[in-house]
């Protein structure tokens, strides 16, 4: 083939190194063109298939082709068939996918249900991939796992990849949140020896637990508090302690509470060190908790493995959103090599059945529900809480930062090809603790709170 | 008098261990609950909640059949998550190795050229003392931020708590091999590097194995506590999983293992430092 480069172009390799066919400067153009060519294959067979459906005899099909010409009639049968939109639908199903071996790292709470469960009941597989979900130690560690690309895709905590992409706690790099995992399903759990002390007003001294410093557990709580006139800083003490240890620590005295993602706080009612205060749906009902996010890179260098991974959590999520399912779910994510929790706990999680360490049963069938849709609101919501506690310094452009990251354009998109109901807004207005918060006035929101550090 | 009698400190040991078993079992004892609460929450709880206490810790006998569990079934894989003790093991016995391999690598060549100049010792002292003190554990973050790949990362870390020991100790061992010797060495007109080989390196020895022996400890000793901050795979990962399920006779049982294998690298070193050493 090099006889016919022009060794005068700059562009030209001379020598080898270029793609597998050599037509092509680098693998990566040649694959992306092999994708294009496939492409036009595919919608070629769409015609054809189109054109014999109409005109079952050839010679009928030639004869009117000759008539009106090829372009007339391409254009006549698009108005009776929509050509388009049948190739459209053909494509979703096939894009060649860049990479089939995926890892996804998670952290074993309920939150990562989708992730997870995708694996034992096979969502992955049925989108052609060949995913590792591997369990990880901590919020800090996965940020390091999946900044160090060891995961190609990661579990993480809603506020995480805003706090990774402005660069808060870790160097910036663009990273992208295509989905919300779960809404609710936190709650503030407390000490057993606290259970006459409900009102926060009495929790002065108390010292809390909460697993992240950039987690919707940390914003809720310091909230929560704060409406309460309790100041997160000065009057308790709030320090981040891996899930896990909660229990253990509540258990040994050494904190009072915590607001943390279940199974911990049914696990403490589990081992009757603790009860359920209050569940985080009361405080805001319907909020953002973990996040699905891989890195900007992920996405733009392997558009159809992207697509392919968030469908598989999209329709995933379909089907933890059924109540019906939540007990089958509970089952396939409970063993040592997802949640490793006996059954029963993660089953009062997810049925909202449960019982509240103070001797009743609770039915509450929204305590954790499963909702993709990364709203931009939600995360304008949170940078005003990185502001109002001083994890931001500085003026920031909310809207663009969500934009940026939350990626709700491709969630609209894919949940209409997994047959869920987007909304037809990414952005909406809610309400915290009966305040409302309108997102397109950020900082007035941030100047509203009394208690704030800015 | 033990002399005489060889199995009095075997039985001694035993009495111990009884001793130490039956007030575990006392201690650990679960008395029956009287709080009665309705059969339907009960079913949701624990038993300990379930009759108004805390759950407790096991006894001697739970713990003995988790242990049984994983004698008998070391090897079983059950996905990412979830592997045999004995899978978990091996792979923290391969990072040790490795890390303590490559280690010795280092350190012995070099703390040859420190033990044997006065002024290269001089010169990097001031570094091996500050690097010497720091906790193994203190580099893992750098090393993950700057080596990228968790599995590396770990191996790092114990090369980096290995390298001191050995380093030390053979720097020691080369620096204080008695001048007689390398005189003598020296009108015989031996050549530096035989010297090295046949006269030093066989009187240091039994202070290098030491070293060795130190480092292979320590190591041990690091790698629990680096795969808990790392997870994936090893001993120190299924300690951290089982405490995640709050599963406190699975930990027991993974620390007897620990201490087993600490054991058997510990004598294994023992074993070959006697071989190497000398009446003088």
């Amino acid at each position: 083939m090099s006889a016919f480069r022009n060794p005068f172009d700059y562009k030209v390799r001379l020598h080898r190194g270029g793609c597998s066919c050599g037509r092509h400067h680098s693998q990566a153009e040649h694959e992306r063109a092999e994708a294009l060519e496939a492409r036009a294959l595919q919608d070629r067979a769409v015609e054809g298939a189109v054109m014999r459906a109409l005109f079952p005899q050839d010679e009928v099909r030639r004869r009117f082709l000759k008539a009106v010409g090829g372009g007339t009639a391409l254009a006549a049968i698009s108005t009776l068939f929509p050509l388009g939109l049948a190739k459209e639908a053909f494509a979703e199903s096939i894009g060649p996918l860049e990479k089939t071996r995926l890892s996804v790292g998670f952290i074993p709470i309920t939150c990562a249900t989708p992730i997870i469960m995708a694996h034992p009941l096979g969502y992955y597989a049925k989108y052609g991939l060949d995913v590792e979900v591997v369990k990880t130690a901590g919020w800090a560690v996965i940020r390091d796992k999946a900044l160090a690309r060891e995961y190609d895709a990661a579990h993480m905590l809603s506020p995480m990849p805003l706090a990774i992409s402005i660069g808060a706690g870790s160097s910036p790099i663009p990273w992208t949140m295509p989905a919300v995992e779960n809404i609710n399903g936190q709650a503030i759990t407390l000490a057993l020896k606290h259970k006459d002390r409900r009102d926060p007003k009495d929790w002065k001294g108390f010292r809390f637990a909460v697993p992240f410093d950039y987690s919707m557990h940390n914003y809720l709580l310091r909230y929560y508090l704060a409406e309460h006139g309790v100041d997160p800083d000065r009057d308790v003490s709030i320090r981040s302690v891996p899930p896990p240890e909660m229990v253990a620590n509540l258990r040994a005295d050494n904190i009072d509470g915590f607001l943390a993602p279940d199974p911990v706080n049914q696990r403490a009612v589990y081992d009757g060190v603790g009860f359920i205060h209050l569940l985080s749906k009361e405080i805001w009902d319907g909020h953002p908790c973990c996040a699905f996010s891989a890195s900007r890179e992920f996405v733009t260098a392997m558009p159809n493995t992207y697509q392919a991974l968030l469908k598989a959590i999209l329709d995933a999520t379909a089907y933890a959103r059924k109540p019906e399912n939540r007990k089958e779910i509970a089952a396939a994510i409970a063993p040592t090599n997802y949640l490793n929790q006996p059954v029963t706990v993660v089953e009062q999680v997810l049925t909202g059945t449960f019982a509240d360490g103070l001797g009743n049963i609770v039915r509450d069938p929204q305590r954790i529900d499963f909702d993709p849709f990364p709203y931009e609101s939600f995360a304008i919501w949170i940078l005003t809480q990185m502001k109002r506690w001083g994890q931001i310094k500085g003026d920031i452009d909310y809207a663009a930062v969500a934009r940026e990251v939350f990626l709700a354009t491709d969630a609209t998109r894919l949940m209409k090809e997994v047959g869920m109901e987007p909304p037809a807004d990414p952005v909406k207005s809610f309400e915290v603790m009966g305040r409302r918060f309108d997102p397109s006035q950020p900082q007035a929101y941030v100047d509203s709170f009394a208690i704030r550090r800015t | 008098m033990a002399g005489n009698r060889p199995w009095l400190a075997p039985l001694l040991s035993l009495v111990f261990l009884a001793v130490f078993v039956g007030l575990w079992h006392l201690a650990t004892r679960t008395t029956a609950g009287e709080v009665q609460v309705d059969p339907e929450y009960a079913a949701l709880v624990g038993a300990a909640a379930a009759t108004g206490g805390k759950s407790a810790m096991p006894g001697p006998g739970d713990v003995a059949a988790k242990l049984w569990e994983h004698i008998t079934d070391p090897f079983y894989d059950r996905g990412t998550n979830d592997k045999g003790i004995g899978i978990q093991l091996g792979h923290s016995i391969a990072r040790v190795l490795l890390g303590f391999g490559l280690a010795a690598l280092v350190a012995i060549p070099l703390g040859f050229v420190i033990g044997m100049s006065p002024l290269v010792y001089r010169a990097l002292d001031p570094f091996i003392q500050i690097l010497k003190p720091i906790s193994p554990l203190a580099w893992m973050p750098l090393a993950l931020y700057t080596i990228k790949d968790s599995n590396v990362s770990a191996v790092f870390v114990i090369f980096i708590c290995s390298l001191w020991p050995m380093l030390i100790n053979t720097a020691f061992g080369v620096a204080s091999v008695r001048r007689d010797w390398l005189n003598v060495a020296r009108t015989l007109e031996v050549s530096r590097l035989r010297t090295a080989f046949q006269v030093i390196l066989p009187a240091a020895a039994p202070t290098i194995m030491t070293g060795m022996r130190i480092s292979v400890g320590i190591a041990w000793l690091v790698i629990v506590a680096a795969e808990m901050l790392v997870g994936g795979t090893g001993i120190g990962y299924f300690v951290w999983n089982e405490w995640n399920n709050l599963s406190i006779a699975n930990i027991i049982s993974a620390i007897l293992f620990i201490g087993l294998v600490g054991m058997l690298l510990d004598t294994t070193l023992a074993r070959l430092g006697r071989a190497v050493t000398y009446k003088e």
